[in-house]
């Protein structure tokens, strides 16, 4: 098959805002909950948690579109330290509200955004571009490929 | 989100930059949460001192020493403010280290002399220098309806569960935030509704050994993940479970789940029945806890392990009771640790200089292990040189070595560990 001609479909959601602020970047998609200490590595904001789908994967200056947060109670402090290292995403949507993912989102000062009228996860994939307009509730989704990536 | 009038004048400076600072994290992480208001607490556990190269480097590039370090990873503010004494009561919990044995840590002697200071920083605030994962062991038992602010899984699960107490699982600016204003968002397990239980594990069998509570608590964590389970027996629990067996189940359910919250029928405080643990509701499944199960749980726990040669056995996840020093003493007295293999305990300062007391640390030094406190393997990552496997009498470190530090692990009793230790083999089988 030809190498398939970028369709660049745009698609809205709206939910509601955890940290205001505006922000665009590249989604990195997981159905996978995130760790945060032993899950992640905040010098390079890479998930190295054994077995997860994003090990390896660094999700700086990237849209993270994940289910939420999981594990120890130090979860806000290796995402603040991500920040401290320049290697924050840009911006985070997801779905499962606890405190860990709340205080998390709050010290990493990415615009983010939870409580979708669609579920992000079924429809962004990772590679397509997002713009987060977390003050107003708005996610822009440019679907630039149509080939599946979707994992 | 609402805030009383005593809230506004902190919100807008009464008490200083600091405070201020602290309302401002308080109220956006709140709105992050959908929280509708505050609530008082005196109560909070927490990590505050610094053990770590890059914040040393922090405080010395920002200026300002140990203030800029609480001012950021306390506080999230830029702005580096002067910290007032603390308003709340509030304990310190485990390290990642522990400052008594730098070397068999592998910790240079710079970073033990930063961590001094800041711990003199942090007790001068007025944090109690517990340095333990179980500060309700040590002096901080929180009585049952009382708001907290706690940090630490294993530790939030008790205070939560066997107390009857309320926190969430908050984190390190949250607590901070909270020493300094005496405030903690309203919302999650501070509410009547969210702490009632959503699944029932009915157990077929015993549960009585420290060992079987860390199979269940495995178990149940792994299946019903962040939810609230409730342990039933129809025949009644047999053995009422005490501090070390309640410590460890908890450990257990929150590490390989995320279980903040259980009730066990007739012995945790908003459990006398089963309905009143369900609010009256109906659960969303029910699950069994048989022989079947048993088995396989100890399967999926010790399923790294491979080697029988073990060159360490460490005991004391969470932090060891007092009971569990004078047991492990009673197995080891007289016998040696084999020249192949290491034991390491931990367990709280204050309980270290009990058992010194009691003779239980000579006893075990003697034979050739050693008692240490503050710390662990897995906060510390360190291990004896040349360790490849390891014998665990605990779930939740047998979940956690292997995956951070690569290493086989074997899970069992206490007793089976102290073998393990004398004879550097592992020769637990499913007990």
């Amino acid at each position: 098959m030809n190498a398939v001609v970028a369709e660049e479909t745009l698609l809205t959601l709206r939910g509601r805002k955890v940290v205001g602020g505006v922000a665009e970047g590249e989604a990195l998609v997981t159905r996978e909950r995130i760790s945060g200490w032993g899950g992640i590595d905040p010098r390079t904001g890479t998930v190295i948690e054994t077995r997860h789908e994003l090990r390896g994967r660094s999700f700086a200056g990237k849209v993270l579109v994940f289910p939420g947060a999981k594990g120890s109670s130090g979860w806000s402090a290796m995402f603040h330290v991500a920040r401290l290292m320049g290697m924050a995403p840009a911006a985070m949507l997801f779905n499962e509200m606890t405190t860990k993912i709340a205080l998390g989102a709050v010290v990493t000062h990415a615009p983010s955004l939870t409580d979708f009228d669609r579920d992000p996860l079924d429809c962004i994939a990772t590679g397509d571009w997002v713009r987060v307009d977390a003050e107003r509730g708005i996610v822009e989704v440019t679907k630039k490929n149509t080939t599946g990536d979707h994992a | 989100m609402h805030l009383s009038d005593e809230e506004k004048a902190m919100r807008d400076g009464r008490d200083g930059p600091a405070v201020q600072k602290a309302m401002d994290l308080l109220m956006r992480y709140g709105e992050a949460l959908g929280a509708e208001r505050l609530v008082e607490t005196h109560n909070v556990c927490a990590t505050i001192t610094s053990t770590t190269p890059f914040q040393r480097d922090f405080a010395l590039e920002r200026g300002g020493g140990m203030d800029a370090v609480f001012s950021e990873f306390s506080l999230d503010s830029q702005e580096v403010v002067a910290i007032p004494k603390f308003k709340t009561f509030t304990s310190h919990l485990q390290l990642g280290f522990d400052p008594g044995q730098p070397e068999r840590m592998g910790v240079s002697e710079a970073i033990v002399e930063f961590y001094a200071k800041s711990e003199r920083h942090a007790a001068g605030l007025g944090a109690q220098i517990m340095n333990t994962c179980t500060p309700y062991q040590v002096g901080n038992i929180p009585t049952r309806g009382e708001h907290c602010a706690w940090m630490e899984s294993s530790a939030v699960v008790y205070c939560n569960s066997v107390l009857g107490a309320r926190t969430n699982t908050e984190g390190r600016e949250s607590t901070g935030a909270a020493m300094l204003t005496g405030r903690i968002p309203y919302w999650g397990y501070h509410l009547d509704e969210h702490r009632r239980a959503t699944h029932v594990v009915e157990l077929d069998i015993e549960v009585e050994s420290v060992e079987d509570w860390g199979l269940l608590g495995y178990y149940m964590g792994d299946l019903v993940q962040e939810r609230v389970p409730v342990v039933h027996s129809r025949r009644g629990i047999a053995r009422v479970p005490n501090l070390p067996r309640l410590k460890h189940f908890g450990a257990a359910a929150s590490s390989s789940g995320g279980v903040e919250m259980y009730h066990i029928v007739g012995i945790t405080p908003e459990a006398l029945t089963l309905e009143q643990a369900l609010g009256g509701k109906a659960p969303v499944e029910v699950l069994r806890y048989g022989e079947a199960e048993r088995r396989a749980t100890y399967e999926k726990i010790n399923a790294t392990g491979r080697d029988a040669e073990v060159q360490y056995v460490m005991l004391g996840c969470p932090h060891y009771t007092i009971e569990q020093i004078w047991e492990a003493a009673q197995l080891i007295e007289g016998r040696k640790v084999h020249e192949s293999c290491e034991l390491w305990i931990f367990t709280p300062r204050a309980i270290k200089s009990l058992a010194d007391r009691n003779g239980y640390t000579k006893i075990i030094e003697d034979a050739g292990g050693i008692l240490m406190s503050d710390s662990c393997s897995a906060m510390s990552r360190a291990v004896p040189k040349g360790t490849k496997t390891v014998a665990l009498d605990s779930a939740k470190q047998a979940h956690y070595l292997p995956a951070i530090l690569g290493v086989e692990a074997w899970f069992g009793s206490t007793a089976q560990c102290i073998d393990a230790a004398c004879t550097g083999r592992w020769n637990g089988s499913h007990a």
